[in-house]
């Protein structure tokens, strides 16, 4: 008799226990929990690995070398930097070429890939077949060779510092690159700083009473051309008034090359023109694919409320288009982010250039060097995703 | 390309098994075949014939240590590798020994898990201009645009030099001795610097080599050697013993041409380079006779000098007079006794 109840005991465990195993909750604790350790005795294997591999070859490791002089010079630099300054300097340096180059190239390429993007749409047959075959030829050949050939091709070609292109008012251009007058602060300049920083807020501010006017009074005001006009006018007032703050240090042939000013090398030249020739044709299909994708009855309805044409690319059709764009837009400004990396193959001292190429081979310490660089791509990246993810999130379709 | 190197060195890094560094020469003699690094083709050092045949003086290095292990001087497999990578790839293994005009510096040495074996050609670091730029010496080049490759010590010298000087200069780097060359021939930099002997080596293979100018000045003094890894000193030995062993037969008077008859030779010294007295051959694990071998497939140091790089080369680097003469003959290329 006293058996009887012990089975059950038994019994009752075998069904907690199942009940545990079937549990969801449980069940991905557990493997969470699993996932987690996984992870880290794998993190901790390879460091490890690697340390006594790295003993084992004689290399010397860790970030020590970070203090030491480089002793090599840059080509470009947008912080100063001199020959006898530390290898931090130059990750520093190469991070700002790196951001420089994505910048520039994320903004070109977008601002040129609308326009192609919109002339694909035009009903000007030969408008669209150009940007058809711009897009068609471009995006179909390798990027190396584009900035291979925009480096050789075009930008070595051009004249020598002697026989340079002099284009208007201290701008020139010859094969060792492309120099600009340079801003020169003078008194007054901060001062004339604020009065644009003002009026910039002024004009935003002016824009969110008139979307909130609209909301409430439906009725509609020139926001957007009235900021312009603020955020011009007002600043390029108080510039002649303050005696013109700026002055410009113009480039001036001195000796071997052009002295003074701002100077680009051709390679950033070549290097821009590529990339953002190349990522333009993909955002111009983006956008072309985002605004065909707003249904035709959406323009139907527009016209039948009588919208003006502007209101309806801007109030219609842009917001459900940005929808379809945004995403795939993110992966290309990530994109251009990772191939200015191949900057190294016309020598513009980007990060992997002057980082990972230069400064790995000077120092040889290349598993700290690899894993900064690594480091600096991985979180750029997901800077701009998360960036644009919240705009993403505000575009979305909004269900309530 | 070259990313993919570097993350592939880096993986391979990580690897479970370490090289065992000692057993190189076994590992050489099991596989047949010696991993010799080159550099990107260069005329005289390690120049690429058309059918894919390595030659010139750095090559005959790597031919001369497989005529030492093998008898046979073409168990050779080239790897061109940039320069910028070289070390890494020696030092996973994946090369044997690199014999590319490399210089011999501390850092280099003590810190990258490298032994460099000796000096095979003293060099220095030179500029090379346009003969109708009007510059005729390194201190006009103030201001000037210099092409330089990355990741060489001629990078940084290039640096010291200006800063010593209290000159200024913009670098256009690569790590391609080609684009930098082109961008050079088309006017993207006012001199292109290397060592001189590189310089001469590019020039000659220039469409019009006359219309290039070498700069007077000597900024540095670039030992270049061939490398091998740190931690196996038997076989940092026998690459060093075959090219004190070259430089010896030139000493001697050994050559490719009289080496079978100097093998009968009664001078001791030569009886002793040759393997016919004493068993230097032993400690270096291979045969006692392993020189006459290098001798008659290679060459001596004189005759890879002459055939390769001397006056009567495209090259046209005279040796009479400068550091690359043997001691004898005024010059530094000096090698221990072979006893």
């Amino acid at each position: 008799m006293t058996s009887i109840p012990e089975l059950s005991d038994k019994t009752k465990q075998r069904g907690k226990l199942s009940r545990a195993i079937y549990d969801a909750r449980i069940r991905s604790a557990i493997i969470q929990a699993l996932t987690l350790f996984t992870v880290v005795a794998l993190l901790f294997w390879l460091t490890r690995n690697t340390m006594i591999n790295l003993q084992a070859r004689n290399l010397s490791a860790g970030f020590g070398f970070l203090d030491v002089s480089a002793g090599f010079g840059i080509g470009f630099t947008l912080i100063p930097y001199k020959e006898g300054d530390t290898y931090l300097r130059v990750f520093a340096v190469g991070i700002m070429n790196t951001l420089l180059v994505a910048v520039v190239a994320i903004a070109l390429s977008t601002v040129f890939g609308v326009l192609v993007g919109l002339a694909r749409l035009s009903t000007n047959w030969i408008i669209a077949a150009v940007a058809r075959s711009y897009v068609e030829i471009i995006r179909n050949t390798p990027l190396l060779l584009q900035i291979i050939a925009w480096y050789f091709g075009v930008f070595n070609l051009l004249p020598r510092p002697r026989q340079s292109m002099e284009i208007t008012g201290g701008f020139v251009l010859n094969n060792r690159g492309f120099y600009l007058p340079g801003p020169v602060v003078e008194a007054g300049f901060t001062l004339w700083l604020g009065i644009l920083a003002v009026s910039v807020i002024g004009a935003i501010a002016l824009y969110i009473w008139a979307a909130r006017r609209l909301e409430r009074t439906g009725q509609s005001f020139p926001a957007i051309l009235t900021g312009l006009g603020i955020v011009i006018l007002v600043p390029l007032l108080a510039f002649l008034v303050l005696g013109s703050p700026l002055s410009w240090d113009m480039p001036e042939l001195k000796g071997l090359n052009y002295v003074g000013g701002i100077t680009v090398p051709p390679s950033f030249c070549a290097l821009i023109v590529a990339l953002s020739a190349y990522t333009s044709c993909f955002i111009a299909e983006i956008i072309r694919s985002g605004i065909q994708s707003v249904s035709k009855g959406q323009l139907e309805a527009a016209g039948a409320l009588n919208l003006p044409a502007n209101w309806t690319l801007r109030r219609v059709v842009m917001p459900q288009a940005m929808r379809v764009i945004i995403p795939p837009l993110i992966s290309q400004y990530l994109n251009v982010t990772k191939n200015s990396s191949l900057a190294i193959a016309i020598g513009f001292p980007d990060l992997v250039s002057v980082w990972m190429n230069t400064s790995l081979n000077q120092s040889g310490r290349a598993i700290p060097i690899v894993a900064m660089t690594m480091g600096f791509y991985c979180a750029v990246s997901l800077s701009v995703s998360a960036v644009m993810n919240i705009y993403n999130k505000r575009v979305q379709l909004k269900e309530r | 390309m070259k990313r993919i190197l570097l993350t592939g060195a880096a993986l391979a890094a990580l690897n479970a098994t370490p090289v065992f560094a000692q057993e190189t020469l076994a590992t050489v003699e099991e596989r047949g075949i010696l991993n010799c690094q080159v550099g990107l083709p260069t005329p005289g050092f390690y120049a690429l014939a058309e059918d894919g045949t390595w030659s010139g003086m750095d090559v005959d290095l790597c031919r001369g240590v497989s005529a030492a292990i093998f008898g046979d001087p073409d168990k050779v497999e080239y790897q061109s590798v940039t320069s910028a990578v070289r070390f890494t790839a020696l030092a996973n293994a994946e090369s044997d020994m690199l014999s590319r005009t490399t210089t011999w510096t501390a850092v280099r040495d003590t810190q990258l898990g490298l032994d460099f074996t000796t000096v095979n050609f003293y060099d220095g670091q030179g500029f090379l201009v346009p003969a109708d730029s009007g510059i005729t010496s390194a201190l006009e080049l103030d201001g000037g645009v210099i092409c330089v490759l990355t990741g060489t010590t001629t990078e940084l010298n290039l640096a010291d030099y200006f800063r010593a000087n209290e000159m200024s200069f913009t670098p256009v780097t690569n790590e391609n001795v080609n684009v930098l060359v082109e961008t050079y021939l088309g006017g993207g930099c006012d001199a292109y610097t290397n060592d001189k002997s590189g310089l001469a080596a590019r020039r000659s293979a220039f469409p019009s080599p006359d219309e290039h100018i070498l700069l007077p000045e000597t900024v540095s003094k670039e030992p270049l050697g061939p490398v091998v890894r740190q931690g196996d000193d038997a076989w940092a030995n026998l690459v060093r013993w075959v090219i004190f062993g070259m430089i010896n037969a030139e000493e001697l008077g050994v050559s490719s041409e009289n080496v079978d008859e100097m093998a009968t030779s009664t001078d001791p010294n030569i009886a002793r380079l040759l393997g016919s007295e004493g068993n230097i051959g032993e400690g270096l694990g291979v045969k006692p006779t392993f020189m006459i071998d290098v001798i008659k497939m290679v060459g001596n140091y004189g005759e890879l000098y002459e055939k390769h790089i001397g006056a009567n080369t495209p090259i046209g680097i005279p040796r009479e007079g400068t550091l690359n003469a043997l001691w004898t003959e005024g010059g530094i290329i000096y090698a221990p006794p072979f006893r």
